[in-house]
């Protein structure tokens, strides 16, 4: 029984660690590798086993080269017919191999994927997530791997128009210190994920004219204890509702009123903000960023 | 009954001076621990990652919700602590409880799937979501509440059959079969499951007693109360049913009902702190050992003195969690397992 429990136990430490990896893994800097070297041809058949690459390649034109996607994508539209490989955990290499793609997207940490296409003679493109700077960076690389070099310097352009105008925005308005929530237990303060100092979320916060209470926390995420979060004294606490089509900020204000020394409580400016294109780092930050802005400096549009 | 305690086999003259030492013993181990206890408990809310003016915390001349120190005191430290206490009362009480119930040295309150199912439950709403809440009771350690008492019930419908005593074995394999089959159920619901969720499900299995209130304190105590009611009345029956069946019933014990008592008291006790804190390990297992190579195998000592040690083990362990490598926080059941084996394995290694 002892090795019973000993195997459980090691079992789901084990699990913790592989998660927390890729949880790290995930928040890490956007370092990209291409391997093996750039080839001349550009790619007409691309699997994308990245939800937010995916929205990348079709944001810059190359949507109808992609011919297969992960199990997680769900935007553009386009990608609902498109058929199903598998995604970080489960990717299915027989059917990738099966569709004969010339390149492969894959994340970062998927390097037995990459090994088992480079051996097939695939290439694979090797993705990390980092800050909103990585996914430009991202954007502008995808051009020449697929033929589309115009567009995706046109669509990065965009999406750093698009934020440059949020910024102008805000420009000059107090920076109000603002907890980014991404994750809570439903009617409790329990469980809270908030956005760290670096990455994607809060370099959106930045540029939506708010400073990240937890900037100086060099990480994407952050599990803070209540304690913490009283000596924060956030002025604005604001939820963000990945997984919802509309904001819902009831729970969020009655979970939040235990709190009652913190400035966004007392001043009502515990807020709920909603939708996918929140926290897919991809074509539509800027988007996000403006929701943000408009959330925090409701008077600025 | 209480007389009866020392093996059958040693003279009545022993007997009979073991007679007054347990009492003896059972007055100075509750004295003993529950100070420690106490004192733990009355300490550790005053320490944490930030300094707090204990003068302005209890002001009262100042509104509570300007009052930052009060609300750190009262919402961040006090809940916190005390649902240490309780958690760890509880999951050293029915350690104990179920190793005598088993008659196993390494059961533990987690063995017979009442964490497993408590787990399965929670990780449902964590993935899947859902939000029925009742009362004060919120969705995940409602749904744990659920799972745990799910669990027990199979268990117990499997391991029992009317007025007859249960058989050990049974139960234990019964227990340990629905255990590794709800743990494939877990990682089934987690490989469904997209990620962040994934993490989010991973992390409360780590355990978490930061409750953020009093609510899921109060929400659990009944059932702790139901638990610890029941309790009182096992110690001595416990003795002589972990040495056998036969014994306990030799001496007049009702072993059906005694069983019947334990399983249902420990699995209680269990389900009550994993809703409260998730399932943290290694206390249920380490903490009874400790406190018996402590006082001694006897459970009318062993009990309490379990119970107080654990309340007092898992606040202390909490503790070092949240400040340790603050401000990031350790999974407290990270640090009973990192604190916990080393101090047992010295412990054991110098008694023998």
């Amino acid at each position: 029984m002892k090795g019973l429990q000993a195997q459980c136990l090691t079992g789901s430490v084990l699990r913790t660690l592989a998660v927390v990896a890729l949880v790290i893994g995930a928040l890490c800097s956007g370092v990209k590798t291409q391997s093996p070297a750039p080839a001349p041809r550009a790619a007409t058949r691309i699997v994308s086993l990245v939800p937010s690459v995916t929205e990348m390649l079709f944001a810059i034109g190359a949507g109808s080269r992609v011919i297969a996607v992960s199990s997680f994508d769900h935007f553009p539209a386009e990608v609902e017919t498109l058929p199903r490989v598998g995604a970080l955990l489960d990717p299915d290499t027989e059917r990738i191999l099966s569709l004969k793609p010339d390149l492969v997207v894959t994340y970062g940490s998927q390097t037995e994927l990459d090994v088992a296409l480079h051996r097939a003679g695939i290439r694979t493109y090797s993705y990390r997530h980092g800050g909103v700077d990585g996914t430009l960076k991202t954007m502008r690389e995808l051009g020449p791997l697929t033929g589309s070099e115009a567009g995706a310097n046109a669509a990065a352009a965009t999406v750093q128009a698009r934020l440059d105008a949020v910024r102008r925005r805000v420009a000059g308005r107090d920076r109000p210190r603002t907890l980014l929530v991404f994750g809570r237990e439903h009617g409790t303060l329990r469980s809270i994920y908030v956005a760290g100092g670096v990455g994607f979320m809060h370099d959106l916060l930045t540029i939506a004219g708010a400073t990240n209470v937890f900037a100086d926390f060099k990480r994407e995420s952050a599990q803070p204890s209540k304690e913490l979060l009283l000596v924060r004294k956030p002025d604005v606490v604001l939820e963000v509702q990945g997984t919802q089509a509309t904001a819902d900020a009831s729970d969020a204000i009655k979970s939040w009123a235990a709190l009652g020394s913190v400035p966004a409580v007392r001043n009502r400016r515990v807020q709920a903000i909603a939708g996918a294109f929140l926290v897919v780092p991809g074509p539509r930050l800027g988007e996000a960023a403006e929701t943000i802005a408009r959330a925090i400096h409701p008077d600025a549009f | 009954m209480t007389a009866h305690a020392a093996p059958s086999a040693a003279p009545a003259s022993v007997r009979l001076e073991t007679y007054r030492p347990v009492r003896t013993r059972l007055v100075w181990s509750t004295v003993g621990f529950g100070l420690f206890a106490v004192l733990v408990c009355a300490l550790a809310p005053l320490v944490g990652t930030t300094h707090i003016d204990l003068a302005r915390a209890l002001d009262r001349s100042i509104p509570f919700a300007d009052n930052a120190d009060a609300q750190i005191l009262l919402v961040a430290r006090l809940p916190r602590v005390l649902a240490g206490a309780l958690v760890g009362a509880a999951l050293a009480a029915a350690g104990v409880v179920f190793q005598a119930l088993l008659r196993n040295p390494l059961a533990t309150p987690f063995t017979l799937g009442v964490s497993a199912g408590a787990s399965l439950g929670a990780m449902v709403v964590i993935i899947f979501g859902g939000a029925v809440s009742v009362g004060i009771l919120s969705p995940v350690p409602l749904a744990s509440l659920a799972g745990a008492f799910a669990a027990s019930a199979v268990v117990y419908l499997l391991a029992t059959s009317p007025g007859r005593a249960i058989s050990t074995t049974v139960l234990l394999l019964a227990g340990v079969t629905l255990n590794a089959f709800i743990s494939a159920l877990i990682l089934f619901v987690q490989y469904l499951a997209d990620f962040a969720d994934v993490y989010r499900a991973a992390r409360w299995l780590m355990g978490d007693l930061d409750v953020g209130g009093f609510d899921p304190i109060v929400a659990a105590l009944p059932l702790l109360v139901a638990a610890a009611v029941g309790m009182v009345f096992l110690p001595s029956s416990l003795n002589l049913l972990s040495i056998s069946a036969d014994t306990a019933s030799a001496r007049g014990v009702d072993v059906a009902r005694v069983q019947r008592g334990a399983f249902i008291t420990g699995s209680l006790a269990t389900s009550a702190a994993v809703a409260v804190g998730g399932p943290i390990g290694f206390i249920g297992i380490i903490v009874p050992h400790l406190v018996r190579l402590m006082v001694g195998s006897d459970h009318r000592v062993l009990l309490p003195a379990s119970a107080l040690f654990g309340a007092a083990f898992l606040v202390g362990c909490d503790l070092l969690a949240r400040t340790v490598i603050a401000p990031v926080e350790i999974p407290v059941g990270v640090v009973t397992a990192l604190l916990g084996g080393p101090f047992f394995l010295w412990l054991l290694v110098r008694k023998s």
